[in-house]
């Protein structure tokens, strides 16, 4: 039997999580006060994910970049190659919060969407 | 002179939510006054997940958040001057305000809410040797730099403070393509967040060194590399196994003020230690009519504390007007001994003050089961035990007004160590 000791990111409480490990396998978990922590701790030790928040470049905005987030979490191996797929990104404004800027960005399967509205330029 | 009922300093989070408060509360000669050219404040650069947990039970990110009291504003008719800089504010309420649309201008009003928000320390406050080169900034100019204006402030990156600003940082600036060495922090703990240093550091492998801080900096052009040294417990650098670090950018997180210089130019009292107004249970200040909320009262961790604070201060303002604008008879001092640095309310007006009033403070250092004590007057009314405090975490403590003796004058509270 392994143990792992996390830091739930669940909320800005940040219990500290011990977790139990048998054969990759999460045995038990103690040290989180809700269920946000229980199930953080399962994941993280099985299929860690993140949300990946970023920037994309647009044209005839207000703003040279919109910000964006990915619409679902993203497995946590992958957040670089997110990161540089966004930086590939081009959109054109007027982008509206919740706009889809791209889908499936680098293979994940889930889509890009904006956090900002970002008007048209004026002159 | 134009009158208006209340006018908002600020169209940050603070400035939204009493806005919407006030108006919400009947008031209808409201203005709301940004220096910037749109609304949101500081959550327009806050572009990570992560708001919006406790008001909206789901993770927003910055934008977002403030996209839904900025629609909110905007349904409910709330009148805005964006670019718009108030310079002055007098005791007797008249705003000296400059502006791109409407230009120099005064305004009255019969009740002010102060939510203009912090500032970064900056290096000059911070005594570090060498030149003035490029490539020195705060942690928020960065971020202000890379989500909005679309620039990359550097390569190779050290970062001074470990506040969560400069947390998040690291892990933007990582995921930028940029190298960040270390996180330095002359503490013995970190100010940020525990999450933010699993998720922004430990994620990404960088180090967090603490009690250790920037004693140079090289570089006459460009920021060519810093020394760290290790610091004792008075903070003062040990002699001996300094490290140079390469490096081209040094981002500073360490610290937020509260930007006061309008309540001061009011009249407005100030709290030596949250560097904001002294403020009542109705978050009222010691000049009338002048309310204040959010960061420039005392800094939050959490925008959706701001959020519930400016709401009440919104709501308050308009009773206060409501009610015929009477003067509190804030007789009871709430204060903060022995680990416990400030608290927030430090007036209490039992008479005026709701069925239930969240207290809100910040600890001085770590404390490891420890217990939380609340005294009314020299006796121990309640005695909370914590197994972690840190300075970086907000405490809070309600009272309940049915608990309240009828002497009271002073609530007290202390951190009471346990005998080991």
């Amino acid at each position: 039997m392994t143990t792992r000791t996390l830091t739930c990111i669940g909320c800005p409480l940040g219990c500290t999580l011990n977790v139990a490990l048998e054969e990759g396998r999460v045995v038990s978990v103690s040290g989180n006060t809700c269920k946000k922590g229980d199930d953080y701790a399962h994941k993280e030790c099985v299929a860690p994910a993140r949300t990946v928040t970023g920037t994309v470049r647009i044209s005839g905005g207000s703003l040279p970049v919109c910000s964006v987030k990915t619409a679902q979490e993203v497995p946590k191996d992958k957040i670089f190659e997110v990161a540089a797929a966004l930086a590939e990104i081009r959109a054109s404004a007027p982008v509206s919060i919740g706009d889809v800027l791209a889908e499936n960005v680098a293979g994940t399967g889930v889509s890009v969407v904006a956090t900002r509205h970002v008007a048209e330029k004026t002159a | 002179m134009e009158t208006y009922d209340i006018v908002i300093v600020g169209g940050g989070p603070a400035g939204l939510a009493a806005a919407i408060a006030a108006k919400k509360a009947g008031i209808d000669r409201l203005l709301i006054l940004e220096r910037d050219s749109e609304l949101g404040g500081i959550l327009n650069q806050c572009i990570h997940s992560g708001f919006g947990l406790h008001t909206f039970g789901e993770e927003l990110t910055g934008p977002e958040y403030a996209d839904r009291y900025i629609r909110q504003v905007r349904e409910l008719n709330i009148p805005c001057q964006l670019q718009t800089m108030v310079l002055d504010i007098s005791p007797e309420r008249v705003l000296t305000v400059t502006g791109r649309e409407h230009g120099l201008q005064q305004i009255a009003a019969r009740a002010i809410i102060l939510a203009m928000g912090c500032r970064e320390r900056p290096r000059g406050a911070l005594n570090i040797p060498g030149y003035r080169p490029a490539g020195i900034y705060s942690a928020g100019t960065a971020q202000r730099l890379v989500n909005m204006e679309g620039y990359l402030p550097g390569k190779e990156i050290v970062i001074l403070g470990s506040g969560d600003i400069g947390l998040i940082m690291a892990r933007r600036m990582s995921l930028e393509g940029a190298h960040v060495k270390v996180v330095a922090e002359v503490l013995p703990y970190s100010g940020g967040l525990k999450r933010n240093i699993a998720q922004c550091l430990d994620d990404f492998g960088i180090p967090l060194k603490l009690s250790h801080t920037v004693i140079d900096i090289d570089g006459k052009e460009r920021v060519r590399g810093i020394t760290l040294a290790e610091v004792d417990e008075n903070r003062r650098p040990i002699p001996g196994p300094e490290e140079y670090i390469p490096c081209d950018t040094l981002l500073l997180s360490v610290g937020l003020l509260p930007e006061n210089e309008l309540s001061s130019s009011a009249g407005v009292t100030l709290d030596s230690v949250t560097g904001g107004p002294v403020v009542t249970e109705s978050l009222l200040t010691s000049v009338p009519g002048v309310f204040a909320c959010g960061n420039v009262l005392h800094v939050h961790d959490l925008v959706d504390f701001v959020s519930e604070e400016a709401s009440r201060a919104g709501s308050n303002a308009a009773a206060y007007l409501q009610g015929g604008e009477k003067a509190e008879d804030a007789s009871v001092c709430l204060v903060g001994k022995k680990g416990v640095r400030y608290t927030v309310p430090q007036l209490l007006d039992v008479h005026q003050m709701p069925e239930q009033l969240t207290v809100r403070f910040r600890v001085g250092q770590s404390y490891r089961d420890a217990s939380l004590c609340v005294w009314f007057n020299d006796t121990c009314f309640r005695r909370i035990r914590k197994r972690i405090m840190a300075p970086g975490e907000m405490e809070q403590f309600t009272l309940r007004r049915a608990d309240l003796p009828a002497d009271l004058h002073t609530i007290t509270f202390t951190v009471e160590e346990d005998a080991k």
